[in-house]
């Protein structure tokens, strides 16, 4: 099943994410500003992300934090709206408001996977009650019967027992939880997944069976992913294609084959290269200077400039488009070794 | 090995409650040479933090060291009064925790912070433990450190903080480091710059450096050697490379199978079925047992010593039992 899956993305995609932007108004109160003087101030956190997601594969947002990937999670699902942009699943606009009807429909396909899966949870309620939420409220199945058939199915699925529908949240473990959050998720009939860091507050060991059973559920049931992460090599281990940000901008999108063969942005270079791994034992590093720049005070042109050793005066003055995968000036003129 | 700064033998470390007795660590031996990074690494629970924190004398009650020794150099310290450990603390054994901004005063100047602690520990006058403040700040790689000294820690980002703490920790040139999961909190290519900053130094100051973390990554590139930990015992300890390439122990075995990396091109992770065991159920015998694939009946009831195979030491009954099949 998974040789059937495409790299490229076709125009016809399940999840389409076009221009997406978000700024925050981090301003002082009103009154602070009159007496110090001082104007509004704004935050970038997503500044024109577009991306395709073709049905039955898994994209991966890639950055260090504030470089905006959660907040691209949260508006794609529509936890958070966008300020200018365009998301659209299975064809459908999260945010015209003529399409209403077609939208109420599609919410139940779409679910999300957080970091913290007992945040996610009333700690008050039985874990049978949690996973059949969903389908109560989208009125799924009639009948408590059928409703606690299927929740034991969801459960055996995760790979959890029948009986631990009667439990509540805090007799599990973080892995366990996880497991009932997917169970959940998929309790709706979820097509699309978005996970924002499902794993990173697991031990490895834990997140090794997570792993698995996320790409078992999608050979299975054939789930398009969103995959939001930190972790370079949690995201080549389950990802299709790979978008890198930082600060806002995807610098990079291509397939996982080629980002991880050879990167081509200086930011993915530097980021893969800094990647403590197994394969490293002892390894001298190439030092890697700097650090984010604030986001409310971004450096102009290629945001990255300040870190990058191939910065010139184009790169400190004028914004890289996105060209053929890569945002950057270098890449475009050809000053790169490749 | 050199000489060994740190020395570790049959550590047990007990928490009482009103359930019993809760023994987090028990029976951990281990050294650390002059230079040497060991890695400490295990799973939530397995007791890491906590072997780290006995060693610095900060184990809280109800928690207690119940048994073993601990030498720093020729000199015990597990049975020292409070008040002399306090002064082994900081000045023989620094200190680096996961938060930077809970190692720091805020309502200090970051240099005040770094005087005082050179101040307290030797006899230099205020101007020189200042210029010595600036000499330690330079050394961790601060920009412009005679104005950023005079910075309070919300003044500095993540990275910079840590390297604050670190430069705090090297203050009084201490014997020994105990640096727990130092760069968690920051991220991937903040966290190069921290390894490869402490790497150095360690060589440089010939400073012995426990570095407890959940991280294999952090540890196969900074340790020299690594421990792995399970509830509470050491599974396999030995050279990184050894433990890494080739680990012995199942559960070894198992942890470096689970953790995806940049090059391999598995399909699927290795599992380990369940998850650690709690401190109020410990299984009898080998800790690992019910999680074990190759589990046999002597595994349920005789707890496995550490037995030395190749360069490491290896607390699994597999090895035992072929030693004496040879």
């Amino acid at each position: 099943m998974r040789a059937a899956r495409t790299s490229a993305a076709p125009a016809g995609a399940y999840v389409e994410v076009e221009d997406l932007r978000r700024v925050f108004d981090v301003s002082k109160p009103w009154l602070n500003r009159l007496i110090e003087r001082e104007p509004r101030q704004s935050l970038k956190a997503v500044d024109g992300v577009g991306f395709a997601i073709p049905r039955g594969e898994t994209f991966a947002l890639v950055g260090e934090s504030g470089s905006g990937k959660s907040t691209v999670a949260r508006m794609v699902v529509g936890l958070l709206p966008p300020s200018a942009g365009e998301v659209r699943i299975s064809g459908v606009s999260m945010t015209d408001p003529r399409q209403e009807a077609a939208r109420r429909r599609l919410r139940a396909r779409i679910q999300m996977i957080f970091q913290d899966p007992y945040a996610s949870m009333n700690p008050r309620w039985r874990v049978g009650s949690i996973i059949a939420e969903p389908i109560r409220a989208f009125n799924l199945i009639q009948g408590e019967g059928a409703i606690r058939a299927r929740v034991g199915e969801l459960l055996r699925l995760v790979g959890l027992h029948p009986d631990d529908a009667r439990k509540y949240p805090h007799e599990f473990s973080g892995g366990q939880r996880q497991r009932i959050a997917i169970a959940r998720a998929l309790a709706s009939q979820a097509e699309f997944l978005v996970g924002d860091e499902p794993t990173s507050a697991l031990d490895v060991s834990v997140q090794a069976q997570i792993l698995n059973l996320m790409r078992d559920l999608q050979d299975r049931f054939g789930l398009t992913y969103l995959f939001i992460s930190h972790n370079l090599a949690v995201v080549r281990h389950m990802a299709t294609r790979i978008g890198v940000m930082y600060l806002g901008r995807l610098v990079e999108v291509g397939p996982k084959a080629g980002i991880f063969a050879s990167p081509r942005h200086p930011y993915t270079r530097m980021l893969l290269d800094a990647v403590p791994d197994l394969a490293h034992i002892g390894r001298a590093r190439t030092p890697v200077s700097g650090e984010i720049p604030n986001p409310i005070d971004p450096p102009p042109g290629c945001t990255f400039n300040p870190r990058c050793p191939h910065a010139n005066d184009r790169c400190r003055s004028e914004v890289p488009a996105l060209l053929d995968g890569v945002a950057c000036h270098a890449v475009e003129e050809g000053r790169l070794p490749s | 090995m050199t000489e060994t700064v740190l020395s570790v033998r049959d550590l047990r470390v007990a928490f009482e409650t009103r359930r019993g007795t809760l023994t987090a660590i028990d029976g951990v031996s281990l050294e650390i040479g002059r230079g040497e990074i060991l890695g400490v690494v295990g799973e939530s629970g397995a007791g890491k933090s906590v072997t780290g924190s006995a060693v610095i004398g900060l184990i809280d009650p109800p928690g207690r060291i119940a048994g073993g020794e601990i030498r720093l150099g020729s000199e015990r310290i597990d049975d020292l009064p409070p008040e002399k450990m306090r002064r082994i603390r900081g000045r023989r054994i620094g200190m680096i925790f996961q938060d930077p901004l809970t190692s720091l005063d805020p309502l200090y100047r970051v240099g005040e912070q770094i005087v005082e602690t050179i101040r307290t520990h030797t006899d230099l006058s205020a101007k020189t433990a200042r210029a010595r403040a600036i000499d330690l700040l330079t050394e961790v790689g601060i920009p412009a450190p005679e104005r950023r000294i005079d910075g309070y820690p919300h003044e500095f980002s993540g990275g910079m903080r840590q390297r604050v703490v670190i430069a705090l920790a090297l203050a009084a040139e201490p014997e020994l480091i105990i640096a727990d999961e130092p760069t968690t909190a920051l991220d991937v290519s903040v966290q190069a710059q921290v390894i490869t900053l402490l790497k150095r130094l360690c060589r440089e100051h010939g400073t012995a450096v426990m570095l407890v973390t959940h991280d294999m990554g952090v540890i196969a590139e900074a340790a020299d050697r690594v421990a792995v930990m399970y509830s509470g015992r050491i599974a396999e300890i030995g050279p990184v490379a050894e433990v890494v390439r080739a680990p012995r122990h199942p559960y070894a075995r198992g942890l470096m199978g689970a953790i995806p990396t940049l090059s391999d091109t598995a399909e699927r992770l290795t599992q380990i079925p369940g998850s650690m065991p709690r401190l109020t159920a410990i299984p009898p015998g080998c800790a690992f047992h019910p999680r074990c694939p190759n589990v046999f009946g002597r595994c349920r009831v005789e707890r496995p010593e550490p037995i030395l195979v190749g360069g490491t030491r290896v607390a699994c009954h597999l090895y035992d039992a072929r030693g004496e099949a040879a």
